[in-house]
């Protein structure tokens, strides 16, 4: 399952930024952009998410996937169009190739929602009332 | 009080998979390699395809075999009787080579042999029609082959892999005339997602169509290292 792969590289990512904050940031979302005309199955990328965020700074984070459909130019009738994949990819009308891709091919991690957590002088006081 | 903030990050999934293809196409252009991705299903005539290519052009062209689709070491022992480098990676259960996995071979190749007398690599991929295509490893061109006995919907019901291809190789043509299979089904159907692509029937069998597979490969190293040498310069 290649989400396996991706869901990692989408980790490394979001961790990268993480570290890079001055401020400790609590990430609450994740907003993600796939194409349909990709070999990404959303389903299977929330599933992946899920299992490999278990027990680390991303549990439970909301991972919001936007589907992008597949969306073509025909250059012979100067229009845009849906083909129907699996079924028809060459324009409806002309039945020229589908070579020209405007949408649906991509992945990509669009951008992150994150609060921040000032507290790291409450924690201290916590531990000061444990001892 | 809850406040939340937006960060952009806008950066492919594949950033870092796309960077370690870069990074391996730079040292074959260093060597003057030209890397051909080999991707299919199982079963599709891989191995046999490269035995054959291996036993016509290994005295023309110095070829290394980077050898991903290994179920035991059998394979490579097939590749291996042709006196070429054969260098297996271990992708463990994974679906496809990743850039990552081939910059281990080129690593091996580099360590055990002077990479620059090489003029090809032949990279073999996981037999998957699916996730090998979203993931570069650094080649020149991709290589897709279906056989006849897969049927002429696949490139429909799995369009990334053959809108990616450079070249497709229809293999086992020699059952044709044995199926109620339309070539020129399969054929449109590619076009359709794929008009550029060069498409060659071949059968590894009888012969038919290799010596066009050859002629197409010739011409990848000639255009290839012409290229390379330009940008040298």
């Amino acid at each position: 399952m290649h989400e396996t792969d991706m869901t990692k590289a989408l980790i490394l990512t979001v961790k990268d930024w993480y570290h890079s904050q001055p401020e400790k940031a609590k990430i609450e979302k994740i907003h993600l952009i796939v194409g349909q005309f990709t070999c990404v199955e959303p389903v299977s990328l929330q599933f992946a998410f899920e299992v490999q965020t278990r027990n680390t700074f991303l549990e439970g984070v909301e991972l919001a996937i936007q589907d992008i459909p597949l969306i073509a130019f025909c250059h012979s009738c100067q229009q845009e169009y849906k083909p129907e994949i699996g079924l028809q990819y060459s324009c409806p009308d002309c039945k020229s190739p589908m070579e020209d891709i405007r949408s649906g091919r991509e992945l990509k991690i669009d951008r992150l929602e994150y609060s921040l957590t000032n507290n790291c002088s409450t924690e201290g006081q916590f531990a000061t009332n444990d001892n | 009080m809850h406040q939340t903030f937006d960060a952009a990050i806008e950066l492919n999934l594949l950033h870092a998979n796309q960077e370690g293809a870069d990074y391996n196409r730079e040292h074959f252009n260093e060597w003057g390699i030209t890397c051909l991705n080999i991707m299919s299903s199982p079963g599709a005539g891989k191995t046999v395809l490269l035995e054959q290519t291996l036993a016509a052009l290994k005295d023309k062209l110095n070829i290394a075999v980077i050898e991903g689709d290994m179920t035991t070491e059998l394979d490579a022992d097939r590749l291996r009787k042709y006196n070429v480098p054969v260098i297996p990676i271990n992708t463990g259960r994974s679906c496809h080579l990743d850039s990552k996995m081939v910059a281990g071979g080129i690593h091996t190749l580099a360590h055990q042999y002077n990479p620059s007398d090489f003029d090809l690599v032949l990279v073999e991929n996981v037999g998957n029609l699916v996730c090998p295509a979203e993931f570069e490893v650094g080649e020149h061109a991709k290589v897709a082959l279906l056989s006849v006995t897969e049927g002429e919907d696949k490139p429909l019901k799995y369009p990334v892999m053959f809108q990616e291809a450079d070249c497709l190789l229809i293999t086992k043509i020699d059952l044709a005339p044995y199926l109620d299979i339309d070539l020129d089904r399969i054929t449109a159907n590619v076009r359709q997602i794929n008009p550029k692509v060069k498409i060659i029937s071949v059968s590894a069998k009888t012969s038919e169509g290799l010596k066009q597979w050859f002629a197409w490969i010739s011409d990848r190293v000639i255009e290839n290292s012409t290229k390379q040498i330009a940008t040298q310069v």
